[in-house]
C-alpha cells in the first residue's frame, strides 16, 4: 500500500512538471510572453521596464527557472485588470466553483444511482426506457444551452428561482458559501443542476451497465439462495459492487466537472473561477488565465491521486493486494 | 406410502429467448426422501441446474417455470409467493453452486457474507450470528475462523470458498441440499474431500441431498439414488445399484460405457455418438432417438416414464435388456 | 417461400451486409434521414432559405424581433420570426449549421488524419516512440477537452479557422489511441508478420495492411466525434472565443438570442437550440448504430 501511494506520488509530480513545461512552452514558444505578460496599454517605457524586471531578455532555460522559481513562490503574475495577483484573485473564487461542483456531484450521484440501478434491473421496463432515452439526451444537450433553458423555464417563465448570481452567502471556515442560507441555496439549485446535467447521464449510464452485469452473477443468485431480502440484495450486494466503477469514474470526473463549471457559471453569472477564466480571456487578461491553468492542473492531479486512493480502498482485492486469484 | 421431503411433478422452466422458447426443463419429475442422497446426472446442457433453481424459484428471465409441481413437505413451492420462498431459501432449502469463485460477493467480507445469512431467518444479534459463523466454518474444517470471517473471497483458495458456501449452506440445518456440480471446477484431492465432508455432515444432520453431476463416478460413491436427465426430462431413475448394474435406457448404458471403470478392464470404451441436441430443435418424440443405436417406429411419439416402481422408472419404447451389463461382475 | 430460400443468394459485398445490419435498426434510420437533410440544407444553404441573413440590404430592420409565423414587411412569413436585425431566424439557422457543420467536419478530418499517423507510428515504432506518444495522449486526455480548447484559443485569437485548429487538437489524442489499440493487435496477426517477411517497405505495410483493418472503430469514434466537435465549438462560440460574428454559427445564435431570452422573447435563442440539439442526437444515433453492426462482437 505504501509503495502503491509513493509512486503515486512519484507519477503526479512528473504530471504536474510535464505541464509547467507545456504552460511555459505555450507561452514563450506559441505566444509571445511580452504579449502574454504585459498589458497591452502599457507604454514603451512601461516596456522596456517589465522586460527587464520579468527577465525577458534572458536566455529560455534561465527564464524557465524564473518562472518555476515565481511560481513556487505563488507568484503568477498581477492581473491586467484588477491590479491584484493573478494567484490570489483565482484562488478567491475557488470556493464558489468548488460548492458548484460538488452540488452538481451531489444531484449526479443521488438521482443517477437510484435511476441507474432501476433501469438496469428493470431494462425492458417502460421506466427503464425512459431512463435511459434521458441520460441519451443528456449527453447529447450542449450543457450551455440547457442552462439557458432551465432559466427560460424556471426564472422568467415560472419565477420560481433567481436567474443568475450567488446570492446571499454565509462564513464558514472564514470562507463564504452559499449553501449556508436559503437564498443562496436557491441559487445553487439551477446551476447545480445544470451542471449535473452531463455526470447525471454517465452515472445513469455506468450505475445501469454496472446492475445489468452483476445482477447475472452467481453470487447474486447465492445471496438470494440464502433467503436475503430483495432490499438487501440490491442496496448492499449489487450497490456495493457498481459503486466501485461509479466512484471511480465520478471522482476522475471532479476535475471535468471543475472545469465545466466554466460554461454553467458563465451562463448563470455564478463568480467563481471559470467565470473569472472567461471574463479573463475576453479581456486579455493573461497572467489570470495562466493562474488558473496551473490551479487547475494541480487540482486534476490532486483529485486524481484521491481517486486512486479511495479506489484502492473500496475495492478489497486491491486494498488487501495480491491474494489468490 | 409415506409424503416424500420432496416431490417434483412435470416440471416445466422455458426460456422465451429471440431465437424461440428453449425448453430447457420440459417434465422433470424427482422424488425424495428425508437424509437420502439424489445424484442428478446428465450430460451438459440437459437441464440439470435449471431443474435445481426452478424448485427454489431462483431461474431468472427470461426463464420461467411453467408448468408442474414442487411439492416441498407436501407445499406446492410453483404457486408459492415471493416471500414465502425467501423463508424457505438458505432455511429449509439450501443450495450450492458449482463455480466457488463466483458464489461468494467479493467486495463483502466472508464474515458480512455468513451473518447476513444467518439473520436473514433469525433475529438473533450481530454478535450471536458471528459465533454461529464461526462454528459453522469449523464444521467444515477452515482453521482459524475468527481471521476467515474478517478475510475477502480473493484471499481464499477455490476448495475454501467451496467450503465457506457449504458451511452457509449448512448454518440453518436445512432439510435439502440442492449442490449444483460443486466439486467439478476444484482439484481432484480437494473434490474428494469435499465430498467425503458433505456425506458426513449430511449424515450427522440427517439432511437430504440433491447432487447435480455429470459424473456417473462421483454418484455411485455417494449416492442412495439416481436420475438420469436427457434434453430436459428424467430419462432414468432407481437406486444406484440399479443404475450401475442394469441400466434400462440405452443412454444410461451409453454413459456407463464412456466412464472408465477397474472392473472393466481390456473392454473398450464407448462414446455415445453424435451431440446433444439443441434444446431449442429436439426431435419429436424420444429426443434421444438420433443417437440411439435401437430406435423403433414406435420412437417417434415420447415415451412414458414407466417401470416395476415409481422410483425404478426409464422413459423409453425399447429398454435395454436388463442382464446385458452382467459382464461387470 | 422456401424454395425462393433455397435459391443461391445474391454475392453480399460487406458494404451491403452492413448497409442491411444498419436498416434493422428504425431509429438509426430516422436519425440518417434527418441527418441527410440537415447535410443537404446546410450544402445548398442559398438555395433554400428566402433570405440570405449577411446580405445588409436584404434585411428589414423594420422587421425585427418579430415573434414566429409573423407577417414581415416584404410579405413573406417569418415562421421562426426575427432577431433584432430582422434577419429571418430560418434562414440564419440554415447558415449557422452550415458553419457549425464546417467547422465539425473539417476539425475531425484533420485530428483523424493527425491522430491517425501518430496512433500508426506509435504502434508501429514500438518502444520509445510508443511509450513517449501514449504518455502525451494520456496526459491530454486526463485533461477536459473543453478546458484545452479554451486556452488555445485563448492563445489564438478568434477565427473559423482557429476554431478548427483548436478543436483538432483537442480531438488527435483520441484517433491516435484507438488506432494505435487496433493497430496493436492487427501487428500481431499473420498477415502482418507475411507482409513483413516480404520484406513489404514499412509504409506499404502501415497503409495497405493496417490501415483498412484499423478502420471500423475509427468510424465509430469519429461519427460521434462530429458531434461533440459541433457541440463544443457551439460552447466556446457562446462563450465568445469561437467564431467571429460576422460568420455565426449556431452557438454564436443562440448566444446573440440570450439577451432576449431573459425578457421572455425566447425564438431567437431556442430554434437554434433545437436546431443544435436535433444535429447532434442524429449523429449520435448513427454512430452509436454504426458501432453495433461495425462490432462484430455484438452481432449474434
Ligand atoms: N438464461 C438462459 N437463456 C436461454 N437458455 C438458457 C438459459 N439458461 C439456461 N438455458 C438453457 O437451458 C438448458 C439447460 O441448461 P442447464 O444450465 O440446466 O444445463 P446443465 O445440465 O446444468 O449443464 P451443465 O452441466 O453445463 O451445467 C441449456 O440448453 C441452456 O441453453
Ligand atoms: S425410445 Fe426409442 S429412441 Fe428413445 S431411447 Fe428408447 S429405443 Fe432409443
Ligand atoms: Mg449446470
Amino acid at each position: 500500500m505504501l509503495v502503491f501511494i509513493l509512486r503515486r506520488l512519484a507519477q503526479s509530480a512528473v504530471v504536474v512538471v510535464a505541464m509547467s513545461v507545456l504552460v511555459f512552452a505555450g507561452i514563450f514558444a506559441i505566444g509571445n510572453p511580452i504579449d502574454v505578460l504585459i498589458s497591452p496599454e502599457a507604454d514603451e517605457f512601461e516596456r522596456a521596464a517589465a522586460i527587464a524586471r520579468l527577465g525577458l531578455d534572458k536566455p529560455m532555460h534561465e527564464q524557465f527557472l524564473r518562472f518555476v522559481d515565481s511560481a513556487l513562490g505563488g507568484d503568477l503574475g498581477t492581473s491586467f485588470v484588477h491590479g491584484v495577483p493573478a494567484l490570489g484573485l483565482v484562488l478567491q473564487r475557488f470556493p464558489a466553483t468548488l460548492e458548484l461542483a460538488l452540488c452538481a456531484m451531489l444531484v449526479a450521484v443521488a438521482l443517477g444511482i437510484p435511476l441507474g440501478l432501476w433501469a438496469g434491473l428493470k431494462p425492458d421496463s417502460l421506466a427503464g426506457r425512459v431512463i435511459m432515452t434521458g441520460s441519451i439526451l443528456g449527453f447529447s444537450l450542449p450543457t450551455f444551452w440547457v442552462g439557458m433553458m432551465l432559466i427560460m423555464a424556471f426564472a422568467v417563465t415560472l419565477g420560481w428561482l433567481p436567474a443568475g448570481g450567488r446570492g446571499e452567502t454565509a462564513s464558514l471556515f472564514g470562507v463564504q458559501w452559499s449553501f449556508l442560507t436559503a437564498d443562496g441555496l436557491a441559487h445553487l439549485i439551477l446551476p447545480a443542476v445544470n451542471l449535473a446535467l452531463f455526470k447525471l447521464s454517465l452515472v445513469i449510464r455506468l450505475a445501469r451497465a454496472g446492475t445489468r452485469e452483476v445482477a447475472l452473477q452467481d453470487y447474486v443468485k447465492f445471496a438470494r439462495a440464502k433467503g436475503l431480502a430483495p432490499a438487501r440484495i440490491v442496496g448492499v450486494h449489487i450497490l456495493k459492487n457498481i459503486m466501485i466503477p461509479v466512484v471511480t469514474v465520478l471522482g476522475l470526473e471532479l476535475g471535468s466537472v471543475i472545469a465545466f463549471s466554466v460554461v454553467t457559471e458563465s451562463v448563470f453569472a455564478w463568480p467563481g473561477m471559470g467565470k473569472l477564466l472567461i471574463d479573463s480571456i475576453l479581456q486579455l487578461d493573461r497572467p489570470v488565465v495562466i493562474a488558473y491553468l496551473l490551479v487547475t492542473v494541480l487540482l486534476f492531479v490532486v483529485i486524481n491521486l484521491i481517486v486512486d486512493l479511495v479506489y484502492s480502498l473500496l475495492d478489497p482485492r486491491i486494498r488487501l493486494g495480491g491474494g489468490r486469484a | 406410502m409415506t409424503e416424500p421431503l420432496l416431490r417434483v411433478d412435470g416440471l416445466k422452466t422455458h426460456f422465451l429467448t429471440r431465437a424461440g422458447t428453449v425448453k430447457a426443463v420440459d417434465g422433470v419429475d424427482l422424488r425424495l426422501d428425508r437424509g437420502e442422497i439424489l445424484g442428478l446426472v446428465g450430460e451438459s446442457g440437459s437441464g440439470k441446474s435449471v431443474t435445481g433453481q426452478s424448485i427454489l424459484g431462483l431461474v431468472d428471465p427470461p426463464g420461467r417455470v411453467v408448468g408442474g409441481r414442487v411439492l416441498f413437505q407436501g407445499e406446492d413451492l410453483v404457486g408459492a409467493g415471493e416471500k414465502r420462498l425467501r423463508a424457505i431459501r438458505g432455511r429449509r432449502i439450501a443450495m450450492i453452486f458449482q463455480d466457488p469463485m463466483m458464489t461468494l460477493n467479493p467486495v463483502l467480507s466472508i464474515g458480512t457474507q455468513m451473518v447476513e445469512a444467518v439473520r436473514a431467518h433469525e433475529a438473533v444479534s450481530r454478535a450471536e450470528a458471528w459465533e454461529r459463523s464461526r462454528r459453522a466454518l469449523a464444521r467444515v474444517g477452515i482453521a482459524s475462523p475468527d481471521e476467515r470471517l474478517a478475510s475477502y473471497p480473493h484471499q481464499f483458495s477455490g476448495g475454501m470458498r467451496q467450503r465457506v458456501a457449504i458451511a452457509i449452506a449448512l448454518l440453518h440445518s436445512p432439510d435439502l441440499i440442492i449442490a449444483d456440480e460443486p466439486t467439478t471446477a476444484l482439484d481432484v484431492t480437494i473434490q474428494a474431500q469435499i465430498l467425503f465432508e458433505v456425506q458426513k455432515l449430511c449424515h450427522e444432520t440427517g439432511t437430504a441431498l440433491i447432487w447435480v453431476t455429470h459424473d456417473l463416478a462421483v454418484v455411485s460413491a455417494l449416492a442412495d439414488r439416481v436420475a438420469v436427465m436427457y434434453a430436459g426430462r428424467v430419462v432414468e431413475t432407481g437406486t444406484v445399484a440399479e443404475i450401475i448394474g442394469a441400466p434400462r435406457h440405452p443412454y444410461t448404458r451409453g454413459l456407463l460405457e464412456s466412464v472408465p471403470s477397474r472392473n472393466r478392464r481390456g473392454v473398450p470404451l464407448r462414446s455415445i455418438p453424435g451431440m446433444t441436441p439443441s434444446v431449442l430443435d429436439l426431435p419429436e418424440g424420444c429426443a434421444f432417438r438420433p443417437r440411439c443405436d435401437r430406435p423403433t417406429a414406435a420412437c417417434t411419439t415420447m415415451p412414458e416414464l414407466a417401470g416395476e416402481r415409481d422410483d425404478r422408472a426409464w422413459r423409453c419404447w425399447n429398454p435395454v435388456a436388463a442382464e446385458v451389463r452382467g459382464d461387470a461382475a | 417461400m422456401s424454395s425462393a430460400v433455397a435459391k443461391a443468394p445474391p454475392v453480399e459485398t460487406p458494404f451491403l451486409r452492413l448497409a442491411r445490419d444498419f436498416a434493422r435498426s428504425r431509429t438509426a434510420l430516422a436519425g440518417l434521414a434527418v441527418l441527410v437533410l440537415i447535410v443537404l440544407a446546410a450544402l445548398l444553404a442559398r438555395w433554400v432559405v428566402p433570405q440570405d441573413p449577411y446580405d445588409l440590404a436584404q434585411l428589414d430592420i423594420l422587421d425585427g424581433m418579430m415573434a414566429p409565423g409573423s407577417l414581415g414587411g416584404s410579405g413573406w412569413t417569418y415562421w421562426l420570426g426575427t432577431d433584432d436585425q430582422g434577419r429571418d431566424m430560418l434562414s440564419a439557422i440554415v447558415f449557422g449549421l452550415r458553419t457549425s457543420l464546417l467547422v465539425g467536419v473539417v476539425a475531425t478530418l484533420i485530428a483523424l488524419a493527425v491522430g491517425v499517423a501518430v496512433g500508426l507510428l506509435a504502434a508501429y515504432a514500438g518502444d520509445r516512440v510508443d511509450g513517449l506518444v501514449m504518455r502525451l495522449v494520456d496526459i491530454q486526455l486526463s485533461f477536459p477537452a473543453i478546458l484545452i480548447a479554451l486556452i488555445l484559443l485563448a492563445l489564438l485569437g478568434k477565427g473559423v479557422d482557429k476554431v478548427i485548429v483548436a478543436l483538432a487538437a483537442v480531438q488527435w489524442a483520441y484517433y491516435a489511441r484507438t488506432i494505435r489499440g487496433s493497430a496493436l493487435v492487427e501487428r500481431r496477426k499473420e498477415y502482418i508478420e507475411a507482409a513483413q517477411c516480404l520484406a513489404l517497405p514499412h509504409r506499404r505495410i502501415m497503409m495497405r495492411h493496417l490501415l483498412p483493418n484499423c478502420l471500423p472503430p475509427l468510424i465509430v469514434v469519429a461519427t460521434v466525434q462530429v458531434a461533440h466537435a459541433i457541440a463544443l465549438e457551439a460552447t466556446l462560440s457562446f462563450l465568445g472565443v469561437g467564431v467571429p460574428v460576422t460568420q455565426p454559427s449556431l452557438g454564436m445564435l443562440i448566444a446573440s438570442g440570450y439577451q432576449y431570452m431573459l425578457s421572455g422573447d425566447y425564438w431567437v435563442s431556442l430554434f437554434p437550440g433545437l436546431a443544435l440539439l436535433v444535429t447532434i442526437v442524429a449523429i449520435n444515433l448513427v454512430g452509436d448504430r454504426l458501432r453495433d453492426v461495425l462490432n462484430p462482437r455484438l452481432n449474434h
